[in-house]
């Protein structure tokens, strides 16, 4: 087992083990780092930036850091808190979020932690950029609409040691797609476990969808921070 | 009263639904028994709820629920800027354009000839887009709210529960900035 350390959030004392990232460990000690790439227990992929903190006095996504000894972590101060809900507003300006018509409603990452941010009007203009949905085999939608590009679909979902879905193109153009051999051998559940990776509403089992009241989902009845072992 | 003081003078409310179904209204008067609470605090001007068409007076609060999808609720909306001293969007609708806003993608062409032109339930018939100059003109797409005045403050919801138009009304009245709890902000 790895030495426990010390290391400061916001001055305040915190311990860990050395080496454990430090989303978790901030979340082990009772402090919040809003994040929507982090997978828990997996791989950090730094991607989202949501996590963004000031590690020893320079900012950086707080998942991709392991704990040491001594660190010293801000997370409360203003102007993170601020970068951090701008990285929110960016991504519900940049492609077309419509959370009422959205089956992830009620169980989205991206708005929890909306919600948990008091986001009430994005500071920048929204594009109203079109982008389709995919409907795979019947199988599988993906709502290219919704899609935050965090790469959890790419990284998490594999059958045996192939990945399921890819990254194609770059920046604006960038989309995530599905091989189709790998996704007509996908079982129910399996496909249940893409759709619980992706942290918004872009990746859909047809059919599915607006099961749970309104007032019983999972953000209704809890708020993102308070639920300590990540996801549901 | 003595004569000396000033009598109590209610702040005034207006109201009024753009490009938006009248969901958030029925949420207000989802209010349950607190809407008495509200019509103690609040005098109602302009609003459907009154059928007070025009501003005969200068209004504290206006809520302004839907987004602008044609030139009449670009007029009312300004129109709303200049007789409100506080301006509230209230409902998804007015924030981002909310469900009418899934046109701006398709352009406002391609909308019209779909809905008159090349409607799947229309088989036959002749198609004629309505161009009465009395009906008001289709903007090229749904603009939210603040991107056409300046709006103060911002309800989201589809519609706002009514414990979040209770908090915004109190905190107007008690001429304080809303604060909505985390528990109050919904997206649908």
């Amino acid at each position: 087992m790895a030495d426990e350390v010390t290391f400061f959030i916001d001055g305040r004392p915190c311990t860990a083990a050395a080496g454990d990232n430090l989303v978790e460990a901030a979340a082990d000690n009772g402090v919040y780092i809003p994040t929507l790439c982090h997978y828990k227990g997996h791989k950090p992929l730094g991607t989202c930036r949501v996590c963004m903190v000031r590690v020893d006095g320079r900012e950086a996504a707080a998942c991709t850091f392991g704990v040491r000894d001594g660190m010293r972590v801000d997370v409360d101060a203003p102007e993170l808190a601020d970068a951090r809900k701008a990285l929110i507003e960016l991504l519900f300006v940049e492609r077309n979020h419509f959370c009422p018509a959205c089956e992830k409603s009620g169980r989205c990452d991206l708005q929890a932690v909306a919600y948990h941010m008091h986001l009430t009007v994005p500071r920048f203009p929204y594009r109203y950029v079109p982008f389709t949905v995919e409907n795979f085999a019947g199988k599988l939608l993906i709502d290219h609409n919704r899609c935050i590009l965090c790469g959890r679909c790419e990284e998490f979902v594999r059958r045996g040691d192939s990945k399921v879905f890819a990254m194609k193109q770059r920046s604006s153009e960038a989309r995530i797609t599905v091989d189709l051999a790998l996704l007509a051998e996908m079982s129910a559940n399996e496909i249940a476990h893409a759709v619980h990776v992706c942290p918004v509403g872009a990746i859909l089992a047809p059919g599915q969808g607006f099961d749970t009241p309104i007032g019983r989902r999972k953000y209704d009845t809890h708020r993102i921070g308070e639920i300590t072992d990540g996801r549901d | 009263m003595d004569g000396t003081e000033a009598p109590h003078k209610k702040p005034i409310l207006a109201t009024v639904s753009l490009a938006g179904c009248f969901g958030c209204h029925m949420s207000l008067l989802d209010a349950d028994e607190r809407i008495l609470d509200v019509l103690a605090a609040f005098e109602l001007h302009r609003s459907p709820l009154t059928d007070i068409k025009r501003f005969a007076k200068r209004c504290d609060v206006g809520l302004i629920e839907g987004g602008c999808c044609n030139d009449e609720n670009v007029h009312v909306l300004r129109e709303f800027r200049e007789n409100c001293d506080v301006l509230v969007a209230v409902g998804a609708c007015a924030i981002n354009g909310g469900l009418p806003a899934l046109r701006n993608e398709i352009g406002l062409e391609a909308c019209l000839t779909e809905a008159y032109l090349e409607m799947p339930t229309g088989a036959g018939a002749e198609g004629i887009i309505p161009a009465d100059a009395d009906i008001p003109k289709l903007l090229d797409r749904v603009y939210p709210c603040h991107e056409v005045v300046k709006i103060d403050y911002f309800l989201p919801g589809c519609p706002p529960p009514a414990d979040a138009f209770w908090a915004l009304l109190t905190a107007l009245a008690a001429g304080r900035a809303p604060d909505l709890p985390t528990e109050l902000i919904h997206y649908d």
